[in-house]
């Protein structure tokens, strides 16, 4: 479980996140969605440690993130898998060594062991028969897909996703979406996504936070954003006249 | 103020490169790849050059020795002492900031961009260690090529010389033998070692630390350049009155 408490990140003057307070628990994918803006990249870059925050807490299972040492830092780091929005796929390296790489990094597997492993992975996520392609030569989704192959290789205990359908068709996309949710449940892992993707936070939202100018302005899941007052998420989650009418159909058959 | 903040960054940097290292069967890969990239990659340019400078740098020398008086092997003698002490340190080491250099700052900087560093970063590896340290190990090869450059420099102004028909190849090689100091290869080599310092770790900050997209990789890449060459000149002149005078 990751816990967040009163997160505070400041650019100079600029105030990005003001206080955030949540948490993320095993076995359920965590959304975090709002507007470009609102302070959800950093949020995540935050929650991942490539910037301190000036003001809080992230704890890791009990372990306060800034309290940890260099090297305790780095061990945890080895347990958390990420899937950035461009895929970040190492350019000069195959497909399979990309879904290698964590393995030749933080374990002792002979060449054999660390192959069957990533043909485990790559069967899970469906991309049997891109082992010895480049990045370069595989299509967005397939990019995608090896980057979770990638992120899950090493058994992670926390996934993130910065944002997994951006650039995807859509049928691609709830590929994706699913994969993703059936890692998590599967590996039972606490995962983070980062979207603005509406079909996403309907599809796999267990938990969704919205975030508003650095601030939580709302928390809850895919069945409770239907029922939602808050203005603040309704202009935003419902704001094309498509979402509208699923809300008002979702709403009347649950009276 | 910038450039305060960046000189600072840039001692920072690398401090941080040697820190956190890298798993050595991963790190040998990397400095084999890198010494495969940044010098066997860099020797037929390098030679190209080497060969004909020195037959361009004889063939003026032996133009402007006009007084009869003046011994014919003195070409040898001005083409080896040129070739030795600025040209193949000095002059290869600045087309080498734009070869390599701009190579290595294209190549981290899209990294950078294509958030692959941040990968490194969220995995718990040292980015810097793993992309600049192999690059300065490798770089540490350098001076074999200066030594070719050397050879072929000299081999090219016996070759301009002797078909030329400015002097005779007895007369080249004396020169070339005259009054020879070794301390001077030793002033060119530790010349050389500076320069391959810099040529990994400037166009390695460039890129590192750059911001912004594929435009930007261009302007780091053209920003390494200049300042590779600046600091090789700068340090060419330190180097100099420290060693020679």
């Amino acid at each position: 479980m990751i816990e967040v408490k009163d997160l505070y990140k400041s650019f100079g003057d600029a105030d990005i996140l003001k206080g955030i307070s949540t948490s993320f628990e095993k076995g359920k994918t965590n959304l975090i969605i709002g507007q470009s803006g609102s302070g959800k990249t950093v949020f995540l870059k935050c929650l991942l440690g490539l910037f301190s925050h000036e003001r809080g807490s992230i704890s890791y299972d009990g372990k306060i993130y800034s309290q940890l040492t260099e090297d305790q830092k780095r061990d945890l780091r080895a347990e958390i898998g990420m899937v950035f929005q461009g895929s970040a796929l190492f350019d000069s390296m195959t497909i399979s060594e990309n879904v290698m790489f964590p393995l030749r990094m933080f374990t002792t597997m002979s060449k054999a062991e660390m192959e069957n492993r990533a043909d485990v992975v790559l069967k899970r996520v469906n991309l049997a028969d891109a082992h010895n392609k480049m990045p370069s030569e595989a299509s967005g989704g397939m990019q995608k897909r090896a980057a979770i192959a990638r992120a899950i290789v090493n058994n992670p205990k926390y996934l993130f996703c910065d944002e997994p359908n951006s650039g995807l068709d859509p049928k691609t996309a709830i590929v994706i979406d699913n994969l993703i949710q059936e890692i998590t449940e599967e590996y039972n892992i606490v995962t983070v996504i980062n979207s603005h993707d509406m079909n996403s936070v309907m599809e796999i939202g267990e938990k969704i936070i919205f975030l508003k100018d650095g601030l939580k302005a709302w928390e809850g899941s895919k069945h409770t954003i239907f029922k939602t007052d808050n203005e603040v998420v309704t202009d935003f989650v419902y704001s094309s006249n498509l979402f509208k009418k699923v809300r008002k159909m979702y709403i009347e058959e649950n009276q | 103020m910038n450039y305060l903040h960046n000189i600072g960054l840039y001692f920072l940097m690398i401090r941080e490169m040697f820190r956190k290292p890298t798993k050595w069967p991963v790190m040998k890969h990397l400095i084999l790849k890198d010494i495969d990239d940044l010098i066997i990659g860099s020797l037929g340019i390098v030679a190209f050059i080497a060969f004909f400078v020195g037959g361009v740098v004889t063939i003026q020398t032996a133009l402007n020795i006009s007084n009869p008086l003046i011994p014919k092997y003195l070409v040898g003698f001005a083409t080896r002492q040129s070739i030795i002490l600025e040209f193949a340190p000095t002059f290869i080491s600045i087309i080498m900031a734009g070869k390599v250099g701009s190579f290595i700052t294209s190549s981290i900087g899209t990294m950078r961009v294509t958030e692959q560093i941040d990968a490194l970063e969220v995995m718990g590896i040292n980015g810097l260690n793993y992309l600049v340290f192999p690059k300065v190990i490798a770089l540490m090869l350098y001076p074999f090529a200066i030594a070719i450059a050397m050879f072929l420099g000299i081999l090219g102004g016996m070759a301009a010389c002797v078909y030329g028909g400015f002097t005779s190849l007895e007369d080249y090689i004396t020169g070339v033998q005259m009054d020879f100091m070794p301390f001077h290869i030793t002033y060119a080599f530790i010349k050389t070692f500076v320069f391959a310092f810099l040529l990994a770790t400037i166009p390695s900050f460039h890129g590192y630390f750059m911001k912004g997209g594929a435009l930007e990789v261009g302007k780091a890449s053209t920003t390494a350049f200049v300042w590779t060459s600046v600091m090789i000149i700068l340090l060419n002149y330190i180097l100099t009155q420290m060693l020679l005078s």
